[in-house]
Order: C-alpha cells, then sequence, then structure tokens
C-alpha cells in the first residue's frame, strides 16, 4: 500500500497481473477455437476484424493513390469498381458493423452486468465461426475477379448485367448476417435475464443499453438484407426474376428492402460507439454521466426511429415525391436522440474534473466529429440539397465522418479505455496520445476536402475527374497518409504492451463498472462469487478525491 | 416450479376453431367482395394466427412480458409494408416540376 | 429438483432462468424469421396492387383443393406438435414420441403434395424462366406472380424440412430417455419454430391460392 504523503490518501496497490486468468488458464489451440468464453470469443472477433479492416484500407488506399491525378492511370475503370466494392462490403459488414459489439461487447458486457457468460455462450461461439464463413467467402469472391456492384448492389444490374463475382460476395454476407443476429440474441437475452441481483435497469451501464438497442436492430433488420440478398441471387441463378422491369418488376423494390436494414445497420455502426463513448467521457471527467435516463431512451429511440428513415437513400431514385415528403420529416426526427446525447456528454463534461488520456482524446475527438458528420446528414435529409450532392463526395465526406470520425475513433477508445483490463498491462500513454492527434489530423485532412469537392460537384465511384478538382484531391490523399500512419502506429505499441507494458492492477483508471472489479485480465468465471449491486452507475462522487490516475 | 400450461382439450378446441376458420377462408374467397378480398382472407388469416399464438405457442399462459416479442414481431413487419407501399401507392401523387429552365 | 436433474448449463443459475432465455431467445429468433418472410410479403404486396388482374388469373391456375389439404394438414400437424410437448410436460416419453412421429407424417404429407404441384406446374409450363407460358393479356406479369409463388413456398418448405429434421432429431433424444417433465426445453422450442412455420403458411395459402376464386 502506497500513501501520498502530501494528501494523506491511498493510492492503489502498484498492479500484479492475476495468476490464473482467462487466457493463462489453457493455451491449446483447441482452447481457443472451442472456447465458449465471452472474452476469448471477443479476442478471435478482435484478430479476425483487424485482418478485413487492413484488406478493405489496401483498397481505400489504391483509390486516394488513383485519385491523386484527374485521369484515370493507375487502375482501369473496371477495377477502380471492384476496389470502391470491396472497400464498402468489407468495411460496412466485416470491420464496422461487428466492431465494438463483438469485440468490446462480448468481453465487457457480462461483467458489467456481474454475469458469468452470456446467455447463450455456444451461439456466441457458432457466431463467429459463421463470421469466419461469410469472411472467406466475401474474400473467395476477390479471388474470383472481385465483384464490380457497389457494396449497394443495386439491381438490376447487380441481379442481371453484372459479369463480376455477385453471388459469392452476396453469399458471403448473407451467412454473415446470422453471426449478427446471433449476436443480437445473445446480447438481449443477456440483458433481459443475466444481471446479477441489484442490478436493475436503470443501474446498468449506458454501454449496455446501447448494445441493447443495437441488437434490436441486428434482429428485426438483418433478416431483410438477406431476403434482399436471397431474392438478387435467385434472380441471377433461376431466372426468378422479381426486379426485372422487362418483366414489370421494379428494381426499386430492391432498394426498398436493401435500405430498409442498410439504413438502420449505421445505427448499428453507431450506437455501440456511442456507448463507448458513455463510458469514457464519466470517467475521465470523474463525474456521473449527466441525465443518464435521456441517454439510455436516447439509444432506444435512436434504434426505432432508425427504422422509419431508410428512403432518405432513394430521394433521387424514382420513389414518389409524397414519400420523399414522408422521409425527410422522420430523418429529420432522428437527430433529435442523437443530438441529445451530444448535449448530455458535453453538459458531463461541464464542471468536470478532466484527463486527457488516450481514450478520453479519442472520445472528444468523436463528440467533435460526429456532430459535424451529424449535422451535415441533416442537409442530407433536406429534398432539395440531396438533389444536388446525391451521389456526390459530399455524401461520402459525411458518412466517414461518422463512420471514421465518429465509430472507429470511438472503437480506439474503447480499445485503450478496457486495454488494461483485457490483457492486464497499460499501453505506452504518450504514444497513444500522439497516435490520437495524428489519427485526428489525417483524418480531417483526408475528408474535410471531400465535402467541398461533392459540393462543388465531384461524383462519387468515378475514378476520373476535370481538373479542377485535382488540388482538393491531393489534399485527401496527403490526409489519408497521415490517418493510415495514425492508424500503424497503436498496431505497434498495443502489440509491445503485451509483453512490455506496465502491469495494470484492477482497476487503474479507477472507473465504476462492475467490469472493473474483476482482475485484470479476469478469471475465466469473472467474479468468484456473483456480486450484488447496491449503487447506481457512475458513482464517480464516491470515489476518492484526487486520486492521481498516472 | 412447475409453469402453467394449456390443457390438452383447449388444443382440441382451438384446432377446431382453426380448420372453421379454414372453411371459412375458403368460403370467402367464392364470395364477390372485390377489393375487400384480400382484407377478408388476411383478416381470417390473423385470427388463425393469433389463436396460434395465443394457445398453441403459450403466450395466454406465458410470463408478463412475453407477448411484448411476439408483438413487436408484427410490428415490425407493418413498418415494412406500410412504409414500402405507401411508395407504390403515392407514386404520382406530387407532379413532378416541368418548364424549369436552368439560369433562369 | 436439482440443477443436474435439469441440465442446468453452468452460466444460468438455475432451470426457470434457463428456461425462460431459451424461450425468449427462440422468440426473437423467430420474430427475424418473420422479418425475413416480410420481405417477400413485401414484393408480393407491391405486384398485387400493381397488377392484380393478372395475378388474379395465375392464381386460379394453383390447385385450390390440394392448397386446402396442405393447410389442413399443417394446421393438424400444429395440434401434433402441441400435444407432443403437453406430453413431454407431462413426462409421457410414449405419447411424446408418437406425438412427434404424427407431426413428421403430416408435415412430410404437406411436402409430398407441394412437390406434387410443382412438379404439376413444371409440366404447365408455368416455371418462370425460359420456358415459361401463360396465356393472355400480360403473361410476363404472371412470371412476377410464379416468382413469388415459387420463391415464398419453397422458402417455406425449406423451413419444413429443417422442422422435420430437428423432429427426427428429437424423436432420437426422446427415446434415449434426454427429456423429463422438469426439462424438455428443447421440444417447446421446437414446437415454437414448427407453430411459427404454421403461421406463415396460413398467410401465404389465401395470399397466393385465393386471388381470384368469386
Amino acid at each position: 500500500m502506497i500513501t501520498d504523503s502530501a494528501t494523506a490518501t491511498v493510492i492503489e496497490t502498484p498492479g500484479r497481473m492475476a495468476p490464473e486468468n482467462y487466457l493463462s488458464c489453457e493455451h491449446s489451440a483447441r482452447s481457443w477455437l472451442l472456447t465458449t468464453d465471452h472474452k476469448r470469443i471477443g479476442i478471435l472477433y478482435l484478430w479476425t476484424i483487424l485482418i478485413f479492416f487492413t484488406i478493405a484500407s489496401v483498397a481505400a488506399a489504391m483509390m486516394r493513390l488513383e485519385l491523386l491525378t484527374p485521369q484515370g492511370d493507375l487502375v482501369t475503370s473496371e477495377t477502380y469498381n471492384k476496389l470502391f466494392t470491396i472497400h464498402g462490403v468489407l468495411m460496412v459488414w466485416f470491420f464496422l458493423i461487428p466492431s465494438i459489439p463483438t469485440v468490446l461487447g462480448n468481453f465487457v458486457i457480462p461483467m458489467m452486468l456481474g454475469a458469468r457468460d452470456v446467455a447463450f455462450p455456444k451461439l456466441n461461439l457458432m457466431s463467429w465461426y459463421i463470421f469466419i464463413f461469410g469472411g472467406s467467402l466475401a474474400l473467395w469472391s476477390l479471388i474470383h475477379g472481385g465483384v464490380d456492384t457497389g457494396w449497394t448492389f443495386y439491381t438490376p444490374y447487380s441481379s442481371t448485367y453484372s459479369n463480376s463475382a455477385v453471388v459469392l460476395t452476396a453469399l458471403g454476407v448473407f451467412v454473415t448476417g446470422f453471426s449478427s443476429i446471433l449476436t443480437g440474441i445473445n446480447f438481449i437475452v443477456t440483458v433481459h435475464k443475466m444481471r446479477a441481483p441489484g442490478m436493475t435497469w436503470f443501474r446498468m451501464p449506458l454501454f449496455v443499453w446501447a448494445h441493447y438497442a443495437t441488437s434490436i436492430i441486428f434482429v428485426l433488420g438483418t433478416p431483410v438484407l438477406a431476403i434482399s440478398i436471397v431474392l438478387v441471387g435467385l434472380e441471377r441463378v433461376f431466372g426468378i426474376g422479381i426486379f426485372d422491369p422487362k418483366l414489370g418488376g421494379d428494381p426499386l423494390l430492391f432498394q426498398h428492402l436493401f435500405w430498409f436494414y442498410s439504413h438502420p445497420a449505421v445505427y448499428i455502426m453507431i450506437l455501440p460507439a456511442m456507448g463507448v463513448i458513455s463510458e469514457v467521457i464519466p470517467c475521465f471527467a470523474r463525474k456521473k454521466i449527466f441525465g443518464y435516463n435521456v441517454v439510455a431512451f436516447s439509444s432506444l429511440a435512436i434504434a426505432i426511429l432508425g427504422f422509419l428513415v431508410w428512403g432518405h437513400h432513394m430521394f433521387v431514385s424514382g420513389q414518389s415525391e409524397f414519400e420523399g415528403l414522408i422521409f425527410s420529416a422522420l430523418s429529420f426526427m432522428v437527430a433529435i436522440p442523437s443530438a441529445i446525447k451530444v448535449f448530455n456528454w458535453t453538459a458531463t463534461l461541464y464542471k468536470g474534473s478532466i484527463s486527457f488520456h488516450a481514450p478520453m482524446l479519442y472520445a472528444l475527438g468523436f463528440i467533435g466529429l460526429f456532430t459535424v458528420g451529424g449535422l451535415t446528414g441533416l442537409f442530407l435529409a433536406t429534398l432539395a440539397v440531396d438533389v444536388h450532392v446525391h451521389d456526390t463526395y459530399f455524401i461520402i465526406a459525411h458518412f466517414h465522418y461518422i463512420m471514421v470520425g465518429g465509430a472507429v475513433m470511438a472503437y480506439f477508445a474503447g480499445i485503450h479505455f478496457w486495454w488494461p483490463k483485457i490483457t492486464g498491462r497499460m499501453y505506452p500513454e504518450t504514444w497513444a496520445r500522439l497516435a490520437a492527434l495524428i489519427v485526428f489530423v489525417g483524418f480531417n485532412l483526408t475528408f474535410f476536402p471531400q465535402f467541398i469537392l461533392g459540393y462543388l460537384g465531384m461524383p462519387r465511384r468515378y475514378y476520373a475527374y476535370p481538373d479542377e478538382f485535382q488540388v482538393l484531391n491531393v489534399l485527401s490523399t496527403a490526409g489519408a497518409s497521415i490517418l493510415g500512419i495514425g492508424y500503424l502506429i497503436p498496431l505497434v505499441y498495443l502489440l509491445w504492451s503485451l509483453r512490455y507494458g506496465r502491469v495494470a492492477g484492477t482497476n487503474p483508471w479507477h472507473a465504476t463498472g462492475l467490469e472493473w472489479r474483476t482482475d485484470s485480465p479476469p478469471s475465466t468465471e469473472n467474479f468468484e462469487e456473483t456480486p450484488v449491486v447496491q449503487e447506481e452507475a457512475y458513482a464517480y462522487d464516491e470515489v476518492p478525491e484526487e486520486v492521481s490516475l498516472v | 416450479m412447475a409453469e402453467k400450461t394449456v390443457s390438452a382439450g383447449m388444443y382440441l378446441l382451438v384446432y377446431l376453431a382453426l380448420m372453421v376458420l379454414l372453411a371459412a377462408t375458403v368460403g370467402a374467397a367464392y364470395l364477390h367482395l372485390g377489393n375487400l378480398t384480400v382484407v377478408a382472407a388476411v383478416g381470417i388469416a390473423i385470427v388463425k394466427a393469433t389463436l396460434i399464438i395465443l394457445y398453441f405457442m403459450h403466450i395466454r399462459v406465458g410470463s408478463r412480458n412475453l407477448w411484448v416479442f411476439a408483438v413487436v414481431g408484427f410490428l415490425w413487419l407493418a413498418i415494412l409494408l406500410t412504409l414500402g407501399m405507401t411508395d407504390y401507392l403515392s407514386r404520382g401523387w406530387v407532379p413532378a416540376p416541368t418548364g424549369w429552365e436552368p439560369g433562369k | 429438483m436439482s440443477n443436474v436433474a435439469a441440465r442446468v448449463a453452468e452460466q444460468f443459475d438455475d432451470a426457470v432462468q434457463q428456461r425462460e432465455s431459451a424461450t425468449v431467445g427462440m422468440w426473437i429468433f423467430l420474430a427475424t424469421e418473420g422479418m425475413f418472410f416480410g420481405g417477400m410479403f413485401l414484393g408480393y404486396a407491391v405486384y398485387r396492387s400493381s397488377y392484380p388482374m393478372v395475378f388474379g388469373a395465375s392464381s386460379q391456375r394453383l390447385d385450390i383443393v390440394l392448397g386446402t389439404l396442405n393447410t389442413a394438414l399443417l394446421l393438424t400437424s400444429s395440434l401434433t406438435m402441441a400435444m407432443a410437448v403437453h406430453a413431454a410436460h407431462s413426462g409421457k416419453r410414449r405419447s411424446l414420441v408418437g406425438f412427434l412421429f404424427a407431426t413428421i407424417v403430416l408435415g412430410a404429407g404437406f411436402l409430398g403434395i407441394k412437390f406434387y404441384e410443382y412438379f404439376q406446374k413444371f409440366e404447365e409450363h408455368l416455371v418462370p424462366g425460359k420456358g415459361f407460358v401463360f396465356e393472355g393479356a400480360d403473361s410476363r406479369h404472371a412470371q412476377l406472380f410464379f416468382s413469388f409463388y415459387f420463391a415464398m413456398t419453397g422458402m417455406h418448405a425449406l423451413h419444413m424440412v429443417i422442422g422435420i429434421v430437428m423432429m427426427g432429431v428429437l424423436i432420437v433424444f426422446a427415446m434415449r430417455g434426454k427429456f423429463t417433465a422438469e426439462y424438455y426445453n428443447p421440444v417447446e422450442m421446437a414446437g415454437l419454430y414448427w407453430h411459427f412455420v404454421d403461421i406463415v403458411w396460413v398467410f401465404l395459402f389465401p395470399l397466393l391460392y385465393l386471388v381470384e376464386r368469386s
């Protein structure tokens, strides 16, 4: 026990690695590949999505290299189509959607609830194997020449005219959908049935609420994607054509079915991210979250309202104008709960005792960049504006601000925040802060020029463009290389920390939450005895004053 | 803890009701209902489905909140069908602008 | 009732928690299945509202007798399935196996008739694709109807095959004495699944077979 003589407060016992933990208990490949421990499954997902992120990033790098010059000179137009398709497919379904839920959610949620594991551990493992299988199909399609329809698979190009590996990729996405559904079922049942005594709904961490809301979308949205893919497949393989205009079919029917899922899918990508932010901000402001109930209900509201706005992707498609009006109005409404969350995080910071550790840097970056992305979403919900900027780089900038500036930064925040718990080690703080800053600068340099490019009229999914757009494109590519460096640095120091990082101890952040009462790394059963919960969430007022977080 | 269940007699009763409703479904098809044909068909189907859910699937005797899961499933289906069909039913309602001249 | 007798898995505290978790989980899964079929129902609704006459004419080419018979078979199989769960709840192993077997027979009967109908349609050149022949105006729209017919009943049939396989597995487990009055979750969950598949058909039958019979 170390006492700070100046303030006579107790500083935590220096950390020690728990001798028997979920990592050290067994080492064989079999123990990993047949594990039903939610923590090991989280680690399996961690490595798997890293692979997909890398491949998708390479595709992006090639696109940005091509766009350095106005002419198409690096790759052919067909290849460029395949690049943006695989970038979208892998990033959306094989990185963003699984990332926080399957890595951080799986790892942390049972502990947050005081449970030994999720409700269905074997389904959890099956979920990962299904993910691997679906991902393999998607990668196999690359070997077969790739697919060029765009991640959106619009008909009739995907169903009739494209000569690329549509069915293989679509099958990969279809299969992976079941992985999502099983994760969603697992989380919902876990929240309903596996909470420790005293852990009422309104004492749960907001990270759990966020994942509950996400799981609602997983289970109600993904099946519609599944059927839309099956129907495209049936049309391609058996000629059972319901999207074929020659038979009186309507290609827009596909778009309705596709976006019914794919719009809520973006909330699948952002809700867990918001959940991370709701954990990080109170911890590094040493203050209870402002408006817990409101934030919890906002998560549900986002999930529900998110199902009512899909037509805003179809304003110029031929959808009825009346329907466009309805969707525009509803899209304005869905922005409200997200804005409420931003207000609440900001209010939490107000008069807090703020420290700038890496998780907090990423979280603060999230708040700013998500706000920009979200506000531009309102511009797009406005029918007249969308007519002008639809299918331009404005849209690309909008969703990358939310997905990269928002979701990816939140993922990094969460990885850094829970790294000590997952590995028992601290990462090197100075390098982490540096990387966060590099990511922030690189990100903005990459994507801000794209708002301007889009507004000026540069279309998306084109490998060549008019000369006057070159300067902004060069800036964007320069930014992308900086962003890439920013992403590589954590890869290096996180691996380094596994061996050489400072031993973390049970609760290096002095955070609230049941997961911080387990060992670091936790034992396989998480808790020696099921905890009984008596305090509210985010009870930061009760934590001793002025504890140095080192 | 013995959970509540439905009696065998009740199952038979529900089954008979379902068979009667099946006859009604087919019978209604032969009536001249015009646009209401689909309403009658789907309406009777909903009654059948409700009976199956309440009795065969034990919602009637299940735990307090279980019915919420069944209702939510149907509700989401309704969202898909309603907002989806609205497009097709409202095409042509708002006239597209004509005579638009750029630069004026 | 000990947790061992009730086969309580490690992550659960007791059999009640296990059973309630399984039930909630299965209902959520059924909701996903409902949304999956729902996409096809939307497509069907779109085209039926756009081409009501052709849909009516196409529907008349389906055999109403076989369709009605099949619906009756499936509803009866739901009864036998409910009775199977009831038998499990009462710990009556032989009745359980008997009712499961009856469910399989009725389900197989349904599938037999279905495939016979498919064969008929093939002979009548009503399978969408190159060989499709339909007299009357807008025959190409009729292809849309039959695309939905095959896609929707085919997907339904696939779910029935899976259900029958599950029943078979349950029979094997039941005969090995795996189920007791305290533990019969798998039977109950399979029952929920089977009733759901029945409900899908309850909607498919009138929408496909009874569009225009008056």
